[in-house]
């Protein structure tokens, strides 16, 4: 009786060590994004609302901005890159830990802002015209 | 520029310095320039407009303007074009140079009955009556209200009709993947870009960077202001001197012109 009382223990025990193990690997297959707030608390809404509408808070002011002209509103593509840039590279894309790319691709949602932005902050461009530039010789008007 | 004119391919050397050196002297010398008989132009440095305050839309009051005085323009001197690539980031190479981005480029005209010849910046002339804005299929291609014609490359689809479009060959289009641009100046491949006239530097109350750069180097070839304000500079030299549109005859009424040609 003892004894099967004692299999009966190390079965369960088994079984509850084998499930628990299996939801370890199971939320190990999908990596939660890692998150980096390199200056938490500055941000211009809290995290709930700029999680789900900083998408739509960007297209407006680009609306207002490029069509308008209206300068210094409170939220801005580069407002955003000046505050989330990596500490370590200066960027918001370049790996799965800097700040736009890792919630990205965590929602495999694809980024076209960086197709023409600058996606590092404070960034200055220090490259000049090649020699060969079209404009600088007498090329044809 | 009439038809008269025919362009004529020639390199930009270094010919024009002491042409150059003359004009600057002669600015420097007293700050009173004769431009023809009776008619005296004070040398007045060009002071940058207020910001605009944050917050505050492009006004249809203002019409930002530029004149160019061919007369001071040197054959050979490309300090605006150079301006001009540093501030917009224009610093990619290109495998074949005709696809190069040109938002600014120097052009030597010739008279051929005369043999008359000139120097001029050709950019964006930023019409009142832009042909770009009028075949963009998409609406990307558009008018601030303050007069600057814009590309808004968040709709631009690369058709490239407005470069057809333009009298002026003053758009490119971007092939190529880019990653060393300015923060205030998006570019991107796939979208038709012109000059802006430095919007992120007009709205902050500066100048475009080519006219700086003419200003600061002693040229004073180039002139930037509101053409709406009687009192700005520009609007006083128009009315005083003779200038030119570049094809007036299209009626675009540009906010470009030229004075010498």
């Amino acid at each position: 009786m003892l004894r099967t009382f004692r299999l009966a223990v190390g079965v369960l025990s088994a079984v509850a060590a084998l499930v628990t193990t299996g939801a370890v690997a199971g939320e190990s297959r999908v990596p939660k994004p890692a998150i980096t707030i390199e200056n938490p608390g500055k941000c211009v809404a809290p995290v709930e609302e700029m999680r789900r509408n900083h998408m739509d808070m960007l297209k407006h002011t680009r609306d207002k901005t490029m069509r308008e002209g209206v300068r210094g509103m409170k939220t801005s593509l580069n407002g955003c890159i000046e505050c989330h840039a990596s500490k370590k590279t200066g960027s918001v894309l370049g790996s799965n830990e800097n700040f736009c790319q890792s919630c990205h691709a965590y929602a495999a949602v694809k980024l076209d802002c960086w197709d023409c932005h600058q996606p590092k902050a404070n960034y200055k461009a220090t490259g000049t015209a090649p020699a060969d530039h079209p404009g600088t010789a007498g090329a044809k008007p | 520029m009439s038809e008269h004119h025919i362009n004529t391919e020639k390199d930009s050397g270094n010919g024009g310095a002491s042409r150059r050196n003359f004009i600057g002297a002669v600015a420097a010398a007293g700050g009173l320039a004769a431009i023809a008989p009776g008619i005296h132009l004070v040398q007045v440095s060009q002071a940058n407009t207020p910001p605009r305050p944050a917050g505050e839309a492009a006004s249809k009051a203002v019409r930002w303007g530029m004149l160019i005085d061919t007369t001071k323009c040197a054959s050979g001197c490309t300090d605006c074009v150079k301006a001009c690539a540093t501030e917009n980031g224009i610093n990619e190479t290109v495998k074949d140079a005709r696809q190069g981005s040109q938002w600014i480029r120097k052009i030597d005209i010739k008279e051929v009955k005369t043999g008359r010849t000139h120097s001029l910046p050709m950019l964006c002339q930023h019409c009142a009556n832009p042909p770009c804005v009028d075949v963009c299929p998409t609406g990307a291609s558009m008018k601030r209200a303050d007069g600057i014609v814009l590309v808004d490359r968040h709709i631009c689809i690369g058709c490239r009709y407005c470069m057809m479009a333009c009298p002026y060959k003053a758009r490119s289009f971007v092939h190529q993947p880019l990653t060393e641009q300015n923060p205030e100046v998006p570019r991107g491949q796939g979208c038709v870009e012109s000059c802006t006239f430095c919007v992120h530097r007009v709205d902050k109350g500066q100048i475009p960077a080519c006219v700086e750069t003419c200003t600061k180097e002693g040229h004073n070839a180039m002139l930037f202001g509101d053409l709406n304000d009687p009192n700005s500079e520009i609007s006083r030299r128009v009315a005083q001197v003779t200038t030119t549109q570049v094809r007036a005859d299209l009626k675009l009424d540009l906010g470009v012109r030229y004075q010498g040609i």
